[in-house]
């Protein structure tokens, strides 16, 4: 009986690498759509394409309204996610440097928002604030934007302080500093990149975020509810394609960033940080 | 308290839930003294070293720096200073700030920043570095850094916490030496964390054995090896072989023994040999180095058993012996120098022998 050879390691296998590729273009071709269109010279998504135009981002950027909601956005982002990344901050520290009792069951209340449908959070949430009497604006979005952000930030600040070298903040109470200026003085300095990774992941987070800006919105609006208004309007659809590429290019970018921050950040105790 | 009780640790017990990690440790050093908590790992040595520093609080007893109580008070109150493990050297610093970093709080002059930093450096050899980071430096060179930067706070008491144990063998009896003649020349109390018996002993004014949270005996280095109190001690310094006997009289100085495969052996009292009643089961220790192996009649003036050479080793400045007894379970253990040059050649494995001895080498010990 022959034998049929064994597969060294390193040889290929096709099946696996036909399904990754697969895989993956099912998760992201549909997201390349939307920039090839914003550059078609057509008002009606349909193929062929006609032509290449930049007419649409003109469009785009020269409406005022756009820049409203561009404006209400990073102000939104901007509370929220210094917010969440405060309170993280508070929650991480807390976590992996104090024997509290309920430990993680307040860890599992603090992640919540993550697992319930936001519909419903936004739902509880708009109710909660009719009774209380508090007019909606746009703080009230960044108030349900910083209860889904502080989860990540928590998650990736626990990670950093996990990965710390305990005894450096031992030393610096061993020579006399208070816990306070322990924590200005060595732990801050050295967690900054997961600080900065938290602070652009939570602003990604909350500037994409839709249903529960829906929700609580006052007057205002926020980008994604400025495109989602725009998309009523048959003409306003091209440019809308414009904006939706330019959120998808910089969010791309951040998350990018912010896990190369993470990652350069997790290196113990040994990184160089600052100058 | 007299002079001697610079530092005062009194029945100090400390619990995490039912283990007692230290437990009812109670001794005092004294000023200028080089102290070494000597242990295995998990008998509560660095726990002990701990709650000196401020890092642990006892569950019951007090701490005394300088007759002052310190028992609650946190470690950035406490004029005590510690050499981490993993040195701890903050990674975002470079040497200059590492080492200023517990002078910053006193907001003094430039001058006298740079000149104490400058001193402490000096100290410790490592001029010209100040611009290094951690990562730029040998782990020698770590060390030195931790050491001037927990001596430059002028503390009262240094805290070492097995500072030695990440170098290489070579490098850490450098460092020991070094080490030592830091300590002779700040004067400052040190407490030593190893369990490295060879460290302990070639670096300490006393030592404290521990073992299972509980502290088996306080003494100089010369007394624990000599004069053990316990089995746990003799068996932990160097190497001890243990023979069982009865105790049948207790005489002026000595105690006679009739030990196992061995006769009568007149061995010196202890301190305290009160467990040394007669027809009491003792123990009676002999350093590998204070017997010897013969041909015929033992030494002139000791007493000698015949046996018959097992296994050899041969260990460089001295050979190892493993000496099979009548009537005794187990091998002796025999280490003879390197001398003589022809000791190794002359025993053959399976050649009889006779070991000799002197009455005056051998320790009591009580049976557990």
């Amino acid at each position: 009986m022959s034998a049929k050879p064994l597969k060294k390691v390193g040889e290929k296998s096709w099946g696996i690498t036909i399904f990754a590729f697969l895989y993956l273009a099912f998760l992201y071709a549909p997201m390349v759509v939307l920039p090839i269109f914003s550059f078609a010279d057509q008002k009606v998504i349909d193929f062929p394409i006609k032509g290449f135009t930049t007419h649409w981002y003109e469009e785009m950027f020269a409406k005022p309204e756009m820049h409203k909601a561009l404006w209400n956005s990073i102000q939104v982002g901007l509370i929220a996610s210094i917010t969440a990344t405060l309170f993280g901050l508070l929650a991480a520290k807390a976590i992996t440097r104090y024997a509290i009792p309920g430990k993680s069951f307040a860890t599992g209340l603090i992640s919540l928002p993550l697992f319930i449908p936001e519909i419903l959070l936004g739902l509880a949430l708009l109710i909660i604030l009719n009774v209380v009497g508090v007019t909606l604006s746009l703080l009230t979005i960044a108030g349900g934007h910083v209860l889904l952000c502080t989860p990540f930030a928590m998650a990736v600040l626990v990670a950093r302080l996990d990965g710390f070298d305990k005894s450096l903040e031992e030393a610096s109470l061993d020579l006399g500093e208070s816990g306070w200026m322990t924590f200005w003085r060595v732990t801050f300095p050295l967690i900054m990149p997961a600080v900065v990774s938290s602070l652009l992941l939570t602003f990604i987070v909350s500037f994409d975020e839709f249903l529960l800006a829906f929700f609580l919105q006052g007057t205002e609006q926020t980008l994604p509810l400025y495109i989602w208004s725009g998309l009523r309007f048959p003409s306003n659809f091209p440019p809308t394609l414009a904006l939706g590429s330019i959120i998808l290019v910089v969010s791309i970018v951040l998350v990018v960033l912010a896990e190369w921050l993470r990652q350069a950040g997790t290196g113990g105790g040994k990184m160089k940080v600052g100058v | 308290m007299d002079s001697g009780d610079y530092i005062r640790i009194e029945h100090v017990t400390k619990r995490f839930g039912s283990f007692h990690a230290v437990d009812d440790a109670h001794f005092s050093i004294k000023p200028g003294e080089f102290f070494s908590l000597l242990g295995p790992s998990g008998c509560g040595k660095t726990t002990l070293l701990r709650m000196i520093a401020g890092f642990e609080f006892p569950t019951e007893g007090e701490i005394y720096i300088d007759g002052q109580p310190v028992t609650g008070v946190p470690a950035n109150k406490r004029p005590t200073n510690m050499v981490f493990q993993s040195y701890a050297i903050f990674p975002h610093l470079n040497v200059y700030d590492n080492v200023a970093y517990g002078l910053r709080k006193l907001r003094l002059p430039r001058v006298e920043l740079d000149r104490r930093v400058k001193e402490a450096l000096g100290m410790i050899r490592m001029d010209g570095f100040e611009d290094r980071r951690a990562d730029q430096m040998s782990g020698g060179q770590r060390q030195r850094v931790a050491l001037a930067r927990a001596l430059i706070n002028r503390p009262k008491v240094l805290l070492l916490d097995e500072p030695l144990g990440a170098l290489d063998k070579k490098l850490r009896e450098q460092m020991q030496f070094e080490l030592r003649q830091l300590q002779k020349t700040v004067g400052i109390t040190f407490i030593f964390v190893t369990h490295d018996q060879e460290e302990a002993l070639s670096l300490s004014d006393r030592i404290a054995v521990m073992q299972k949270g509980k502290v088996l005996q306080i003494a100089s280095p010369r007394e624990l090896y000599e004069s053990p109190n316990c089995r746990d001690v003799a068996d932990f310094i160097g190497t001890m072989n243990f023979m069982p006997g009865i105790v049948r009289a207790i005489e002026a100085k000595v105690a006679v023994v009739d030990v196992e495969g061995l006769g009568i052996i007149n061995s010196p009292l202890p301190e305290d040999y009160s467990f040394a009643t007669p027809g009491a089961a003792v123990l009676i220790g002999a350093r590998p180095e204070k017997l010897d192996v013969v041909r015929g009649a033992p030494h002139p003036g000791e007493k000698g058993v015949a046996g018959m050479i097992g296994a050899c080793a041969y260990l460089g400045d001295r050979n190892h012996f493993q000496v099979t007894i009548a009537g005794r379970e187990g091998p002796l253990q025999v280490a003879t120098e390197q001398g003589d040059r022809s000791t190794l050649a002359s025993f053959m494995p399976g050649e009889n022998v006779t070991v000799s001895w002197g009455d005056n080498s051998m320790v009591l010990l009580p049976k557990d």
